[in-house]
Formats: structure tokens, C-alpha cells, sequence
């Protein structure tokens, strides 16, 4: 009896030794496509920042040339207003459409989510349609007040743009955490008299937080690195990732450049990282 | 009667925000076919510029899906032993290098595509040839494949599995064969969703990756949008559409199919 456990015990060992061998086995693959292509490249690019003329001060340069400085001003307002923005409707559309229900209900969640699969450079095609030179706004503008309205090229088509990638993503985070909210709260608030606006402000709302959280930095470092739109637009704004672009590709300027992109993906991470830390589940960013 | 005007102002405001989202999208279907659409639709509707489309990117067409699949392809042979290693040791280092993986999804697409080329740009045919742009995409797609499949093993006890095949007297690798990946097979095909999706429609790692001989389907759209009349541009988006609308479907069906995995995968 006694062998017969010891026999089992062991082999129970040697299984779990051999699984544990087995799948660091498994994890080969994974470290050598992350180690060649990701961790390696990304200490080159840290390296890179600082190999400039200016050396490891490259990095000081974001903040203190004065050109850099207003293209991280401009890149973190825009950003900042489209979370704002999208953050607005997608919390009024998604409350409704999880709370009503009215025939084409499904159609219309269709819509809004139809454009998620979309990359930035269509995205930014769509708003030269819409607000472009031959868009359908300019035209509108024409025939009302003989006043061609074209405003794709500026902050507000890009603002537009913005929106319009990330509406679908933020409403589908929105909708999802509002059919998570427990409506015996709301019941209960409204049985103590609280009125329609008080259940909002101080039942709904709150419960909404996490998602709010999570899906607005998400949408704020989605905006923050946001590439494809601005280049499509070829927008005279300047944005973080066309100066990165531009000094990389036109002037050759790869220390700035590299600097430029260190930073810019430190901010993003830090966002999203800030964000998990306080508002629990995440949800990756795309595109 | 209040209820009822807050109702009307909800609605319609919701319409107006998928108006919004929605119009352009057809104005675009609806300019590739249309024959002049300075003129609109009363100029007729013809597959002249879809046809031009073809013959000028059809090339980029085909790029894009060698490049979706091999990603895919990548993806899985990497992503599915991974992740489930990842699930088995569940230790500091598996979560370690769980973070490291998710970390392409919060640094933007245009800063991996400077380190890739700022470490292999010297290796001439390696920089000029479609394998630059797949590396990319592999680093960029995977983590959707390894969350897809991890969010799977959450929900079932894979470890009683792994040991039950275990004492049956079965070889790690056959466990791995024949009980974990069927197990795993929705989040598997979630994450394949994903991953093509991605890669077909990846614009900011791929412009700076790709060289005027290697370019994709979004690249060759920027093209397009920068250089072509807007007939052609539209029949472009348009195609492009065709190619990602089934994804979206097939997507939107698994996600009801099987509550909101994918969703939480995004």
C-alpha cells in the first residue's frame, strides 16, 4: 500500500516537473518574436533618442523646445476633447439604446458599431466626404447661405476625426457596462423620492465610472497617437505623430524623432496603465 | 407626455450620431460606383472606377491577405502554447511577460515601426521584402491572440483537464494536441478574427514599414486618397469594405454566440 502511494506520488511529481518543462517549451516561440522583434527594437529606439547632437538632453527637448512643446499642447488638448466629447454622446446613445427598446433598435446599434474595424486613413477619407472640399457639409453650406464650409484640413476635421474613431469603441464599452448596472439600485433610489436627474447623477453615473475610466484613456491615448487620420487630412495641425513622422522621413532628424516617440509612448502607456490601476477591467486600444 | 419628449430627444439624437457615422460610409460606396460624382447620381452608375482599382491595386490586394494570414499563422503557432503556458505557471514571470506582450497595444503603431526600422533597416532584403511589414503585424497582433485564448481557459478548468489527460499516460505534447487547443478553439477563433481584421486594416506600423514594392491594402488607400480622383479613392474604400464587412458579421454572430468574449478581447 505504502509503495503503491509513494509510486503515485512521484509520478504525480514527475508530471508536474515534465509540465512545467513543457511549458516553458511553449513560451520559446513567444520570447524569441518578442525579444527580435519588440523588446530589442523598442532599446534601440530608447538608445537612438539619445544619440543625437544633444545627446541624452534629446529627451529634455520635448519640453523645452518651443516648437515640440506646442506640438505636445496641441496633441494633448485634441486628445482631451475628443475623450471629452466622446465620452458625452456615447453615454447618452448607449444609456438609451441598452434601456429602450423600438423596432430598428438593432440597425442602429449596427451603425454605430459598423465603423470599428475601420483604420485611421479611412477614417480620415470618411471626413474629407463629409467636410472635404467636395463634401456633403461644403455643399450643404453652399446651396443654404452661398457659403462653401470646408473645414476637414483644420482641428476641426481632425477633432472630427477623432470622434469618429472612437464613438463605436467607447459606446460598445458604455452599453455593455450599463447592462451590468444592477436596477434594483436605481429602484430603490427612486422609492426614497429621488427624482429622474438624482437617479442619474447619483446612481447611474457613478456606476458607470469604471467604464468611463477605462474606455476614456483608451480613447484619449488612442487620439494621443492617432497617425493614419492626421495623414490622410494632411492636416496643417501639428500633432505629435506627423512631427514624429516628418522629422523622421523629411528631415532625417532620427534622434528627435526616436525622442519623440519615447515619449509619446510613454505618455500612452502611462494613461492606460493609470487607467487600469483605477478603473479595474481594461480593454486593449486598437488601430 | 414628458417621457415621451425626452424619448424623441434621445432618439433622435442617437440617430443623428449614427447619421453621422453612417452617411459617410455610403457616400463613399456610393461615389465608387457612380460615374461622375461632381454630377451625382444622375451622371449613371458604372464599375469603371472599381475595374481601374484592380488593375492599378490589385497587387496591394493580395499583399494585404498574405500578410493577414501569415500573421495569423504566426500568431497561432506563438500565441496558443503561449498562452497556455502562460496559464499553466501562472507565476510573476508569466505575468511579466503577459504586460510585455500587451505593451504594443498602449505604445502607438508609428514608434514600433521606428524601432523595427532603426534595428533592421541596414538588412536590405529583409527591409525591403513583405516579412518587415509581418513582423510588425505578428508583434502587433499578438496579444489579442494570446487574451482571446487566455480568456477562454478562465472560464474552463483547464488544469483538472491537463491532469486527467495526464494520468491517462498522455505526452505533454499530445495533451496539448488533443485536449487543451479543442478546449481552447473558441478563443482561438476569436482571436483568428481579430488578428485578420487587424492586419488588413493596420495603416500606422505599415506605412513606415513598407517600401513602394511591398505596399498593403490601407497603404495603397493613403495613396490613393493623396494622389487620385475621388471615383477612385471611393471604389478603393469600397473594396476594402467588401473585404471587411464579412469579418465584422462573422464577429458580431460569435459575440452573441458567446456573450462578449470578443468584446472583452478588444
Amino acid at each position: 500500500m505504502i509503495v503503491f502511494r509513494r509510486s503515485r506520488r512521484s509520478t504525480r511529481a514527475a508530471i508536474v516537473m515534465t509540465k512545467r518543462a513543457f511549458a516553458g517549451l511553449c513560451l520559446i516561440p513567444l520570447a524569441i518574436l518578442v525579444a527580435a522583434f519588440f523588446v530589442l527594437p523598442l532599446a534601440r529606439l530608447v538608445a537612438t533618442g539619445a544619440s543625437g547632437e544633444l545627446g541624452i538632453k534629446a529627451y529634455a527637448a520635448i519640453l523645452l523646445n518651443e516648437r515640440y512643446r506646442t506640438t505636445l499642447t496641441n496633441t494633448v488638448l485634441l486628445a482631451a476633447a475628443t475623450t471629452i466629447a466622446t465620452l458625452a454622446i456615447a453615454t447618452v446613445t448607449g444609456l438609451f439604446l441598452q434601456r429602450h427598446k423600438f423596432p430598428g433598435r438593432a440597425l442602429v446599434v449596427a451603425m454605430l458599431t459598423f465603423p470599428l474595424a475601420f483604420p485611421g486613413v479611412v477614417v480620415g477619407f470618411m471626413i474629407i466626404l463629409l467636410a472635404g472640399r467636395q463634401g456633403l457639409i461644403g455643399e450643404a453650406t453652399l446651396r443654404l447661405f452661398g457659403d462653401k464650409e470646408v473645414f476637414a484640413y483644420s482641428m476641426g476635421g481632425l477633432f472630427l476625426g477623432y470622434l469618429y474613431f472612437s464613438i463605436p469603441r467607447v459606446i460598445l464599452t458604455i452599453m455593455a457596462a450599463v447592462e451590468k448596472l444592477d436596477p434594483s439600485l436605481e429602484e430603490a433610489a427612486r422609492a426614497l423620492g429621488a427624482g429622474p436627474w438624482a437617479v442619474y447623477r447619483d446612481v447611474v453615473l457613478p456606476g458607470l465610472n469604471p467604464a468611463f475610466i477605462a474606455s476614456g484613456a483608451i480613447a484619449f491615448a488612442t487620439a494621443m497617437g492617432a497617425f493614419g487620420t492626421a495623414f490622410t487630412l494632411a492636416t496643417d495641425v501639428a500633432v505629435l505623430p506627423m512631427l514624429i513622422y516628418t522629422e523622421f522621413t523629411l528631415s532625417a532628424n532620427f534622434a528627435v524623432a526616436a525622442a519623440l516617440s519615447v515619449g509619446l509612448g510613454l505618455v500612452t502607456w502611462a494613461i492606460l496603465a493609470l487607467a487600469r490601476t483605477y478603473g479595474g477591467a481594461t480593454v486593449a486600444a486598437a488601430g | 407626455m414628458r417621457d415621451r419628449a425626452i424619448f424623441a430627444g434621445q432618439l433622435i439624437f442617437t440617430l443623428l450620431v449614427a447619421a453621422f457615422l453612417i452617411v459617410p460610409a455610403l457616400l463613399s460606396m456610393l461615389a465608387g460606383v457612380t460615374a461622375n460624382y461632381f454630377r451625382g447620381i444622375r451622371s449613371g452608375l458604372t464599375l469603371q472606377w472599381v475595374l481601374q482599382v484592380w488593375e492599378l491595386y490589385s497587387d496591394t490586394i493580395f499583399r494585404s491577405f498574405l500578410i493577414a494570414f501569415a500573421a495569423l499563422a504566426v500568431t497561432l503557432v506563438v500565441g496558443v502554447p503561449a498562452a497556455y503556458a502562460l496559464h499553466i505557471r501562472n507565476d510573476r514571470l508569466s505575468r511579466a511577460v503577459e504586460e510585455i506582450i500587451t505593451l504594443p497595444l498602449a505604445i502607438p503603431g508609428l514608434a514600433i515601426a521606428l524601432a523595427l526600422i532603426l534595428t533592421y533597416g541596414g538588412f536590405a532584403g529583409f527591409r525591403g521584402s513583405w516579412l518587415f511589414i509581418l513582423a510588425g503585424h505578428a508583434v502587433f497582433t499578438l496579444p489579442f491572440m494570446v487574451r482571446a485564448v487566455l480568456a477562454v481557459f478562465a472560464t474552463i478548468d483547464i488544469k483538472t483537464l491537463d491532469e486527467g489527460a495526464a494520468s491517462l499516460g498522455a505526452a505533454p505534447w499530445r495533451r496539448f494536441r488533443d485536449v487543451i487547443v479543442p478546449n481552447a478553439r473558441p478563443g482561438i477563433l476569436a482571436g483568428s478574427l481579430m488578428v485578420v481584421t487587424l492586419s488588413l486594416g493596420e495603416f500606422n506600423l505599415t506605412w513606415m514599414l513598407s517600401t513602394p514594392l511591398t505596399k498593403t491594402l490601407p497603404v495603397g488607400l493613403a495613396d490613393s486618397y493623396a494622389s487620385m480622383r475621388l471615383e477612385v479613392a471611393s471604389a478603393y474604400t469600397l473594396v476594402f469594405f467588401v473585404m471587411i464587412i464579412p469579418l465584422l458579421i462573422a464577429m458580431q454572430i460569435f459575440a452573441g454566440t458567446r456573450g462578449s468574449a470578443v468584446g472583452a478581447a478588444r
